[in-house]
């Protein structure tokens, strides 16, 4: 469960974020659409306590990412805009480097790691050095690190980026199950299908505000258009740097 | 803590992996420095050796005014050689090293009784002319005092009284000490080596896990950041201390092979030697880690890293290149001072001498605390967004 009020934060001369507020709750995907450039990843960077924000207030499960940043840390699982992986490394490896860091036995690693690679079907290259990886095998690796530690509440900046049609089914699969399990999941992304097939909730986020919150339908009542896509455009009012 | 012993075990294990990078900074140069060194020792002495004892070949000038003279040379072992055409330019142009000339005013001054002038054309600040000209100054100055003993004799004046001071040279420097301007060589090359071995993983580890995309999710996991610096500052502390046993193992192997015996150099590097050396030297590795870590970690990527690595490969060289234009000689108040303590006292070691236990705190104490204080600002950088986000 995330809280957000009027988060604010400036680079500079740069206002990124200018007055976010939004809710995500337990056993709904919650997505942050809006153009690129529009604060999605800097609103998630401040939630996920890597920058601390100007102005405003987080509650992530009622703890505060600027008081609390290795508790959240911890209930946290996050797949970052970076995804990099140690190439010198198998999959396996890579994923048990994140489990040691947070300080799991390695028996239930072992354990975890099984079950990831059966959810996340990982079974062909677990045991492969991650050189030359495929796109949806990084993802799927980058996937099963952040949740390693069966972290409550899941956040995913951009997760379908450069995904093939066949890995992005799987993913949007996993992240359904997720949502089943009762876990609280928040997606950004400027993919205006994703959003549609995927969330329950809707945070339009334009120039850093939000345009408009609500389910799909909620949206669409609201801007009086019959599309989601057209609603969408209604209400960043520009079609510009997002994909149908 | 347990971030700490994570991180360092993923470093090490994954910078043993990369074998290229292994070799370059582990391997390469124990094996490359002894043979280099040993190499050059043996180039040096052997060219030496044949120059002095290779038959002198010098041509003379005006060989019919002083008969005598050229026959002591020849006499001497020396060949004589027709009088070419442009004697100054032939030793110019590097054709002959040295050539006597003698003026036809040598008769008349003979004969006066006046020194008689004979000329030796060479070119000294060439290097490999020194010899052939000192073995023809020796030769020269040889026929000189034996014609003036003579002339003294015949005289009824005993040769004695032309010679008011005899000069007798007392050596006190032992076969060991003077090895040393050899010996020059050995802090170089181990303060190098202590720095080239933990460069490569500095620059993977801070840099590269930039390039790679790799540092926000790693910062995102429940480990102070410090934590997770430390762990890659031991790993390269590591990476150079390796480096630096390694050389200091194929050193203490390859030292038999060095020409001692004709340079009149006695080196040896005993076990308890070594170890002296390794303690030394030792604390650099935390010093080199710091500053390869904290430079590694300000560049965006591998590349902009590697450009400044080749600047820091730099300091270690600064006290070998004082010392050997300006040597100086030990005293307790430069032991605290970091890379200069080494050099000092790598040559007191190697020279056999005992190192006062007081110059050993004093420098491991200075090296350490000054490494210890850069390693702790180096903990201190991932905590700035600026080094973090640069590049992304």
């Amino acid at each position: 469960m995330i809280k957000v009020e009027n988060l604010h934060k400036s680079f500079g001369k740069v206002k990124a974020v200018r007055g976010v507020s939004f809710e995500a709750r337990d056993g709904e995907i919650t997505g942050l659409l809006g153009p690129n450039g529009a604060g999605k990843t800097t609103t998630l960077r401040m939630l996920y306590s890597l920058l601390p924000p100007d102005e405003g207030e987080i509650r992530i499960d009622g703890l505060d990412p600027t008081k609390d940043a290795m508790a959240i840390k911890r209930t946290l699982g996050v797949v970052p805009d970076s995804r990099g992986l140690y190439t010198r490394m198998t999959a396996r490896e890579n994923i048990q480097y994140y489990g040691q860091l947070h300080g799991m036995a390695d028996k239930d690693i072992k354990q975890r790691i099984d079950e990831l690679v059966e959810t996340l079907d990982m079974s062909g290259f677990i045991d492969r050095r991650t050189e030359g990886f495929s796109q949806g095998q990084r993802v799927k690796v980058a996937i099963a690190r952040a949740v390693v530690h069966q972290p409550q509440t899941v956040l995913m900046d951009e997760p379908s980026n450069g995904l093939d049609v066949m890995s992005t089914r799987a993913l949007r699969a996993y992240i359904r199950g997720l949502k089943e399990n009762g876990q609280s999941v928040v997606l950004s992304t400027h993919i205006m299908q994703e959003v549609a097939a995927l969330c329950d909730r809707i945070v339009i986020i334009a120039e850093g505000k939000v345009a408009a919150d609500g389910t799909a339908e909620e949206l669409m009542a609201r801007s009086g258009r019959d599309s989601i896509e057209d609603a969408f455009v209604a209400l960043i009012g520009t079609e510009e740097g997002l994909l149908a | 803590m347990r971030g700490i012993k994570v991180v360092l075990f993923k470093e090490v294990k994954e910078n043993l992996r990369d074998r290229k990078a292994v070799f370059n900074s582990l391997l390469l140069a124990p094996i490359l420095l002894p043979i280099m060194f040993v190499g050059l020792a043996w180039f040096g002495t052997s060219k030496q050796m044949e120059r002095a004892e290779k038959v002198l070949e010098v041509p003379v000038v005006g060989a019919e005014h002083a008969p005598n003279l050229v026959g002591f040379l020849e006499q001497q072992g020396m060949v004589v050689q027709a009088a070419p055409e442009d004697p100054e330019g032939m030793v110019r142009r590097q054709e002959t090293p040295v050539i006597i000339r003698i003026p036809d005013t040598f008769p008349q001054q003979w004969r006066d009784g006046k020194p008689a002038e004979v000329e030796v054309i060479a070119d000294p600040s060439r290097r490999e002319s020194e010899i052939p000209m000192r073995r023809v100054q020796g030769l020269l100055h040889a026929y000189g005092q034996q014609i003036g003993v003579l002339r003294l004799q015949m005289r009824g004046i005993s040769p004695h009284l032309a010679s008011p001071i005899l000069i007798r040279d007392v050596d006190l420097s032992t076969p060991k000490s003077r090895g040393l301007l050899v010996m020059i060589f050995l802090p170089y090359a181990l303060m190098i080596t202590t720095f080239s071995g933990g460069m490569h993983l500095a620059i993977d580890s801070t840099a590269g896990e930039k390039e790679r995309r790799s540092l926000e999710p790693l910062l995102i996991n429940p480990v102070p950041r410090w934590q997770i610096m430390v762990g890659k500052l031991l790993a390269t502390t590591l990476f150079g201390l390796a480096s630096l046993s390694l050389t200091l193992l194929a050193f203490r192997f390859a030292l038999p092979y060095m020409p001692t015996g004709s340079l009149g150099i006695d080196l040896n590097m005993g076990a308890k030697e070594a170890g002296g050396v390794l303690l030394v030297v030792a604390p650099v590795a935390v010093l080199a880690s710091a500053m390869l870590t904290m430079l590694a970690t300000y560049a965006k990527s591998f590349r902009e890293a590697q450009s400044y690595m080749g600047l820091v490969i730099l300091i270690p060289v600064i006290p070998s290149i004082l010392f050997m234009a300006n040597p100086v000689k030990p005293e307790s108040w430069m032991m605290p001072i970091p890379l200069f303590s080494q050099n000092l006292l790598i040559g007191e070691f190697v020279r056999g001498e005992s190192v006062p236990m007081d110059w050993l705190l004093y420098s491991i104490g200075g090296t350490l605390s000054i490494g210890l204080i850069l390693a702790c600002f180096a903990a201190t950088l991932f905590n700035r967004p600026r080094v973090v986000f640069a590049g992304s």
